[in-house]
């Protein structure tokens, strides 16, 4: 599996994407950082861009590398491995070269500028929303074989997460303006990963305080230790879940 | 060595494979025949387990298939069309095939020199004709001496040169007691190949037979000839 894993992982840094992408998140990183005079501020600012680029680009572009690999895996499937083997090996290439694209771009000015809790927290956030967002693109590139298919509906999902999800929350919180909902928006927010991220982070900037009563329940459950294991749980298993139905598909898929 | 129990496989609506029962055994070379879309690809897939039947079962010496890789190291493929990475060149594809395999067996490289791929290893796959391609199919089915040789149409897409070479090479491999499989539209290529003949027709086996007793129950010697009897008496 390793064999595999390495040569999908060089196979993908050949491909300059991955290394666009760094250079990219850096350019934006590092001017968060030199236009903000407090880190904090620098902090919320990069996590807004993470947040929109990290989902897209990795959704994009292991969606579209899946559906590329259709040959490579044809071919490997005719000699002796596990088809398990197959689909982990690409999925484990793609999240570390995106992790690690991740990690260079950003993770390198976060950790000069903002060397605390939060900027480490950041950090493993947006290696986790990578993972999490090229286990949905495996599921998405095995649902249907038609490439054009497929990538629009990697497209879809990045929208419905990183836009349409917010604005359903805020329709919600409208409607049920009159009612005690702030602990059920506990519960909603781990419907999408984008948000649970977002407010992970935020409640761990000191800006709940302007959040009114919401943020302050919110502060009471993300605040402590056993609501951030609670949470990274729930960002954990948006990795596993994706990308074990998808495996179980591939099992029975036919080539 | 390979047996095929009762194997159906739908496509939606498309039925392709229709309880299909084979008994392939060591030393034998036989040809798979039938019309477009009878569905032997489908068959040589599911023997490779690339496709997943819906009934039925198939044994590689004895061993359930199902859930099992190891028994394709005895196997050496060549796809009709064989698909490969674009980006990659000819040497990066042979050369990641005997890493992931890393097998210990002396490798049988008599069609890399005959081809004279070697010339052409900085070559892009995306790059490289049809005929290329098959080539290097060719040569990836036979570099690791295995045990059966499963040949999807070997010498369609190839020139007169390379397909005579083919088939010199197989008859070799014939000659050592491994099993060999073809499906091929070229009957008269096959003459001189095989022992046995399975015609497929709708996804249903119409028969399975030796070549001997196929000659001597029509009285034609050549097999284009035979098979044109069979259907004939049938219809």
């Amino acid at each position: 599996m390793i064999r595999i894993t390495k040569f999908i992982f060089l196979d993908i840094l050949k491909n300059k994407i991955v290394l666009f992408y760094t250079i990219l998140l850096a350019a934006f990183s590092w001017s968060a950082f030199s236009l903000e005079d407090n880190s904090a501020k620098g902090l919320l600012t990069l996590l807004n861009i993470i947040l929109l680029t990290v989902p897209l680009v990795s959704i994009l572009f292991s969606t579209i590398y899946i559906y590329n690999s259709s040959e490579f895996i044809e071919l490997l499937l005719s000699q002796p491995i596990q088809r398990k083997t197959i689909w982990i090996s690409l999925f484990t290439g793609l999240s570390l070269s995106l992790m690690v694209g991740f990690f260079l771009g950003a993770g390198i000015p976060i950790l000069i500028f903002a060397p605390d809790k939060v900027g480490f927290m950041m950090l493993t956030i947006g290696c986790i929303i990578s993972v999490v967002f090229v286990s949905i693109a495996f599921l998405s590139a095995i649902i249907t074989r038609d490439k054009a298919k497929g990538i629009g509906i990697s497209i879809m999902l990045w929208l419905y997460f990183a836009l349409l999800f917010d604005g359903i929350v805020l329709f919600l919180s409208f409607q049920f303006a009159e009612y005690p909902i702030e602990k059920a928006m506990i519960g909603i927010s781990a419907l999408s990963p984008i948000d649970m991220a977002r407010i992970l982070i935020l409640l761990n900037l000191d800006v709940s305080a302007m959040m009114g009563y919401t943020g302050a329940v919110f502060k009471n459950f993300f605040g402590t230790s056993t609501g951030l294991i609670i949470s990274f749980a729930i960002l954990l298993l948006w990795i596993v879940i994706p990308f074990f139905i998808s495996l179980t598909k591939f099992k029975h898929k036919d080539l | 060595m390979i047996e095929v129990k009762n194997i159906s496989k739908r496509f939606g609506k498309l039925r392709v494979l229709d309880d299909i029962n084979l008994s392939l055994k060591k030393g034998e070379c036989v040809a798979m025949i039938g019309p477009n879309g009878c569905g032997k690809t489908t068959l040589i897939k599911s023997i490779l387990g690339m496709v997943m039947p819906d009934n039925g079962e198939i044994l590689f010496q004895d061993n359930s298939i199902k859930n099992n890789f190891t028994y394709r190291r005895h196997i050496g493929y060549m796809p009709q069309i064989g698909r490969y990475p674009d980006n990659m060149t000819i040497g990066q594809v042979i050369e990641m095939i005997k890493n992931i395999r890393k097998s210990d067996d002396v490798l049988d490289d008599d069609l890399l020199r005959q081809f004279k791929l070697e010339a052409l290893f900085d070559k892009k796959m995306s790059t490289l004709s049809g005929g290329t391609t098959q080539k290097v199919s060719a040569t990836l089915a036979f570099l690791f001496n295995p045990d059966v040789l499963i040949l999807d149409e070997p010498t369609a897409g190839l020139d007169p040169l390379a397909s005579e070479i083919l088939k010199e090479k197989i008859i070799l491999e014939k000659q050592k007691g491994k099993l060999i499989l073809i499906t091929s539209h070229l009957l008269s290529e096959l003459d001189d190949l095989i022992t046995q003949l399975v015609f497929i027709q709708e996804g249903k086996m119409v028969f399975h037979k030796n070549l001997e007793t196929l000659r001597e129950e029509t009285g034609e010697e050549k097999i284009s000839k035979a098979i044109a009897n069979i259907l004939k008496q049938q219809a």
